[in-house]
């Protein structure tokens, strides 16, 4: 998927997520704790990430609970502040404005305009007493939608897309099973046509034919909108299954990186082999 | 009258009215915005109207003169209290005309005479803050006002569109001021909401517990929050009119006829309609809601006394 003369549509250099003021020793690079500062206690959630996602493409980000994984989406999205680091989005003033330095309008633009999040518990990402047609509303509303006919029909457009039924439109999610609310989050997600999607642990809780279900919905969205994944799992058949490229996270750092099936057939890292050979 | 040797005229303290006055000048100068202020104690509960009698108490000059009404009613309970109290500590010449009235307090209506230049209409507001029905912590509210963050505000309008096929809010309608701040227009009728916007009149809005006052000055432009293609709408009263005054194309309340069991409907502005009835019938009109004929007859409104009266 990856062509080198390509621009990625984001870009993310030196990304870090610090909680507490570090000291010498973990702040020139020292060795961690997991991913605590073994002196000053300093949790380094995540630590000079780079990464690239490549238009159309799937990015999969692998690694155990606490590496960071969900950090570095959320930072992407704004939900968590970033202590360092800069990223670029192709769709954003043509990738020459470092997302993580704007004000809070341009923010909330990125947010409701370029990107879509899926979060692994849908009470994050969905208003659980509203319909489920005004939880998609609300993104287009958020990107300054006026016109209640045209975001209706946008709202039907998606939830068939997802194959939820218009009759159910009303409904709120809370009435809704796992798979039925992380379709009405991914349609809302893609509301406003984002050009990258973050997702995160979406098939986590759910059972094995939901599980494919929702596996076969990203699968499609990428075909059918061109869209830019960057996936969240602890579940390598799922990163088989869907991503053209891996990264995989330990302690807040990407300590291996490549073409998936080589990562997964071949891993380097010994955390990335001991990870590959428990799951066979 | 109270005695004034031991009441500052206008009940409140010098400094006390001036501090409101300097919080209702950065309201006027930032419209829609709401101000916090000082909220003093008073002489009533909290919830009973003690923001907008502080302004009251804070603009009110010897000069001017009051009309306080009580949803539409000049005779009140509430509204004989304000006006009792007010007039007991400044003096000031009270009455239920709206067009003689220099200020006018008022909960949950806004008379139906079009208000003038040289007016003030005092609104007491319970909830000023519009956002407060999608969110209840007070730090995010104001941040979402800093950033014109109304997502949430225009999702509970779709909310009732896509459930109800209709936007169901009767009162507090929100509206946009001059395309900035959300404001609450205090609980006034769908009906009242238009007479914000362009108006001649100054508005000043007191919400007492909520330590919070806002402002609409004259001429600015106040538009209740609708989509593109679902226009606001206000009540509709086709078809019906006062069975006092006959007066159309006003606010009406609707009773239950004790006598015949019937539903009839009267003019909510008690004021106005006195007004409109002493006028047809060509008499000097006596006090709020009755005309001489109706005095002698002992009245088929149902409002009873006057203000003046009760004070008496």
């Amino acid at each position: 998927m990856k062509k080198e003369e390509e621009r990625p549509v984001l870009k993310v250099e030196g990304l870090t997520v610090r909680y507490g003021k570090g000291c010498p020793h973990c702040l020139e690079g020292g060795a961690l704790l997991k991913n605590t500062c073994p002196q000053c206690r300093t949790v380094w959630a995540c630590r000079a990430v780079d990464a690239e996602l490549y238009p159309g493409e799937i990015l999969g980000v692998v690694g155990e609970s606490g590496s960071g994984k969900s950090t570095l989406m959320k930072s992407l999205y704004f939900d968590f502040p970033v202590t360092e680091g800069r990223a670029w989005l192709t769709s954003y003033k043509e990738g020459g404005a470092d997302i993580f330095h704007q004000n809070l309008q341009q923010k909330k633009y990125i947010r409701n305009h370029i990107m879509g999040m899926v979060y692994q518990n849908p009470v994050l990402g969905l208003r659980m007493d509203y319909s489920s047609a005004g939880n998609i509303a609300e993104k287009l509303i958020a990107a300054g939608g006026r016109s209640f006919s045209a975001m209706t029909g946008r709202v039907r457009e998606l939830l068939a897309a997802v194959e939820i039924l218009e009759t159910r439109m009303k409904e709120p999610p809370r009435y809704f099973s796992g798979g039925m609310q992380q379709r009405v989050q991914i349609s809302k997600a893609l509301a406003n046509n984002p050009a990258v999607l973050l997702l995160d642990e979406v098939t986590t809780g759910l059972d094995l034919s939901v599980q494919a279900r929702v596996l076969d919905l990203i699968r499609r969205i990428r075909q059918e909108y061109g869209i830019s994944i960057l996936l969240v799992s602890h579940d390598l058949a799922v990163i088989r299954m869907l991503a053209d490229r891996t990264i995989v996270m330990l302690d807040g750092q990407v300590i291996e990186r490549g073409l998936t099936d080589q990562i997964l057939d071949d891993p380097q890292h010994p955390y990335t082999q001991q990870l590959v050979h428990s799951l066979l | 009258m109270i005695d004034q040797s031991h009441y500052n005229f206008a009940f409140l303290d010098e400094n006390s009215k001036r501090e409101i006055r300097r919080s209702l000048l950065k309201a006027v100068a930032i419209p829609g915005y709401q101000v916090p202020f000082g909220s003093r104690e008073l002489p009533i509960g909290r919830g009973w109207g003690t923001g907008g009698i502080q302004i009251t108490l804070s603009v009110i000059g010897r000069q001017d003169v009051l009309k306080v009404i009580d949803q539409g009613s000049d005779d009140s309970v509430n509204a004989v209290n304000i006006k009792k109290l007010v007039a007991a500590c400044t003096g000031v010449k009270v009455t239920t005309d709206s067009e003689e009235a220099t200020l006018i307090q008022t909960r949950h209506r806004i008379p139906e005479t079009p208000l003038r230049q040289d007016q003030i209409l005092i609104l007491q507001v319970p909830t000023p803050e519009p956002l407060r029905v999608v969110e209840p912590r007070e730090s995010v509210t104001k941040r979402m006002h800093a950033e014109a963050e109304y997502s949430p505000m225009w999702l509970t309008l779709y909310e009732d569109l896509i459930r109800c096929g209709r936007i169901g809010i009767s009162s507090e309608y929100p509206v946009s001021v001059e395309g900035r701040y959300v404001m609450n227009p205090s609980p006034i009728p769908r009906y009242d909401t238009p007479k914000l916007n362009d108006s001649d009149a100054l508005y000043l809005f007191g919400a007492g517990r909520e330590k919070k006052i806002y402002a609409v000055p004259p001429y600015t432009a106040v538009i209740p929050l609708a989509f593109e293609d679902v226009p606001f709408e206000a009540e509709n009263f086709a078809g019906k009119k006062c069975r006092l005054c006959g007066a159309e194309h006003v606010y009406l309340d609707e009773l239950t006829d004790s006598m015949t069991g019937r539903r009839v409907c009267e003019c909510s502005d008690t004021g106005y309609c006195a007004k409109r009835r002493a006028e047809a019938a060509g008499e000097k009109r006596i006090s709020a809601g009755f005309t001489e004929s109706e005095r002698e007859t002992g009245g088929s409104v149902s409002a009873g006394a006057s203000g003046e009266e009760m004070a008496r």
